[in-house]
């Protein structure tokens, strides 16, 4: 915990702050030391923590895979073999029984998505305090006020890892869409559908209206599927906070917290990956 | 919890794990699957023609298992006949030696016996020459015996 018997309130204020680097109006490239200057900082600031987690888990992953997938022998797979190649069995078979179009990218961009968010919300399994208090020592040595040193540990509970992610998706289901049914096809979606008539005066009224549906059906898309991520680890996070503050009890509520959320973080990675591949299909889908 | 330039990076990071997923990770391990898949693919091919295989030399075996029992029956029975055809021939020659031997044999005795008839007409004339000599000698009764001499003579 930070400083000297920080008042709950301040205690999870100072859980939910992500380490800030960026420009401040007054001190300039800086990294922030409240969430007052972090938010002054506007637009122009990265999430230390958030990145710095994600890349190095996303490291992680792609460092065993490629282990593994360079000494994969067709003969009798060993221990870790097993695990990917169930894994990636396991992705395929999940994008070959969705996505029927000819893709190289969607099953990697599954298995990525899969494992990679699930080794994020897997952070979320580790003790709230102990990362950050870590960081509050090595924020110390470098001479940080440890009140001032914020650290979130779980990239998927800052909203911008997962609307990075989704945004990526959302780029890749238009580029799919316009690669499948040609840029007039796109429109025609977003204009003829839901509703449509024979009589062009009649569909030439439907247009605006159908813009309207499918535009705020489109840019769902990426919003939920980034906002249910966060939402859901999010609120996980906050409820490990909130156990970590009521003393001795908190070790078996801890624990069963604990264990209900290995299904969560695991189902929120597997909807996260199915959705992609639900959209992406939908994309390349002739109606 | 701001919008800021963490979004942009997120999204980098993640375009370059996708893009290195798909280039240096998934070929590898599918392509090992794909391979393993063929291997057992091949195994069990191989295995059910091998089972074939022996299915039809089995059935070869039998084939000429019953062939070579036919045959040897064959040879059996050839044999067995040969053998008996020689105990035939065997026999039927022995009796023709035997009916030869014994119609040589009884000419043999009849042409002796005739001999012996001859020799013996032969004697008994002599004999009875003789005798009719002595008797003649003695008492000769030209016309007592004279007859009886003759009688015997032509008998004779």
């Amino acid at each position: 915990m930070a400083g000297n018997n920080p008042t709950p309130t301040e205690y999870i204020q100072h859980h939910l702050q992500n380490l800030t680097f960026g420009y401040h109006p007054e001190n300039g490239w800086s990294i922030a030391h409240s969430a007052q200057e972090a938010s002054d900082m506007g637009f122009w600031a990265l999430h230390l923590d958030t990145l710095g987690w994600s890349i190095g888990l996303g490291l992680v992953f792609l460092w065993l895979f490629r282990k593994v997938g360079k000494a994969a022998t067709t003969g009798i797979p060993g221990g870790v073999q097993n695990f990917v190649e169930l894994m990636v069995e396991f992705v395929d078979n999940s994008v070959k029984d969705t996505f029927h179009g000819n893709s190289k990218l969607v099953a990697p961009l599954a298995l990525t998505i899969f494992c990679w968010v699930f080794l994020m919300n897997l952070m979320d399994l580790v003790p709230v305090d102990f990362l950050p208090m870590l960081a509050q020592k090595v924020g110390v040595m470098f001479g940080a006020d440890p009140a001032h040193v914020y650290f979130k540990v779980v990239p998927t509970t800052d909203v911008n890892a997962t609307l990075g992610m989704a945004l990526s998706v959302f780029a890749l289901l238009i580029f799919y869409t316009i690669r499948e049914k040609g840029f007039s096809g796109f429109i025609g979606e977003l204009t003829l559908h839901p509703f449509n008539s024979p009589n062009k005066l009649v569909q030439a009224l439907f247009v605006p209206v159908n813009f309207l549906l499918e535009t705020v059906t489109l840019i769902a898309k990426p919003i939920s599927l980034a906002l249910r991520l966060f939402g859901n680890l999010y609120a996980g996070e906050l409820i490990f906070i909130l156990i970590a503050m009521i003393g001795l009890w908190q070790l078996p509520l801890h624990f069963t917290w604990a264990v209900f959320h290995i299904l969560v973080i695991t189902l929120q990675a597997f909807i996260f990956m199915m959705l992609t591949i639900v959209y992406l299909a939908m994309a390349v889908e002739k109606h | 919890m701001n919008l800021n330039l963490t979004l942009i990076g997120q999204a980098i990071a993640f375009a370059f794990f996708v893009w290195f997923c798909m280039k240096f990770v998934w070929p590898p391990v599918t392509q090992a699957l794909q391979e393993r898949q063929k291997k057992i693919a091949d195994g069990l091919d191989a295995a059910s023609r091998a089972s074939r295989d022996l299915e039809l030399a089995e059935e070869q075996v039998n084939e000429t298992l019953r062939e070579s029992k036919e045959q040897a029956a064959e040879i059996l029975e050839q044999a067995h006949k040969r053998s008996n055809q020689m105990i035939d021939e065997a026999r039927e020659q022995a009796r023709q030696e035997g009916e030869r031997m014994i119609t040589s044999a009884k000419s043999e005795i009849e042409q002796e016996v005739n001999r012996a008839k001859d020799e013996l007409r032969v004697q008994v004339s002599r004999l009875a020459i003789l005798g009719a000599e002595r008797i003649l000698e003695s008492s000769i009764d030209e016309k007592q015996h004279g007859k009886l001499v003759d009688k015997l003579a032509k008998e004779l």
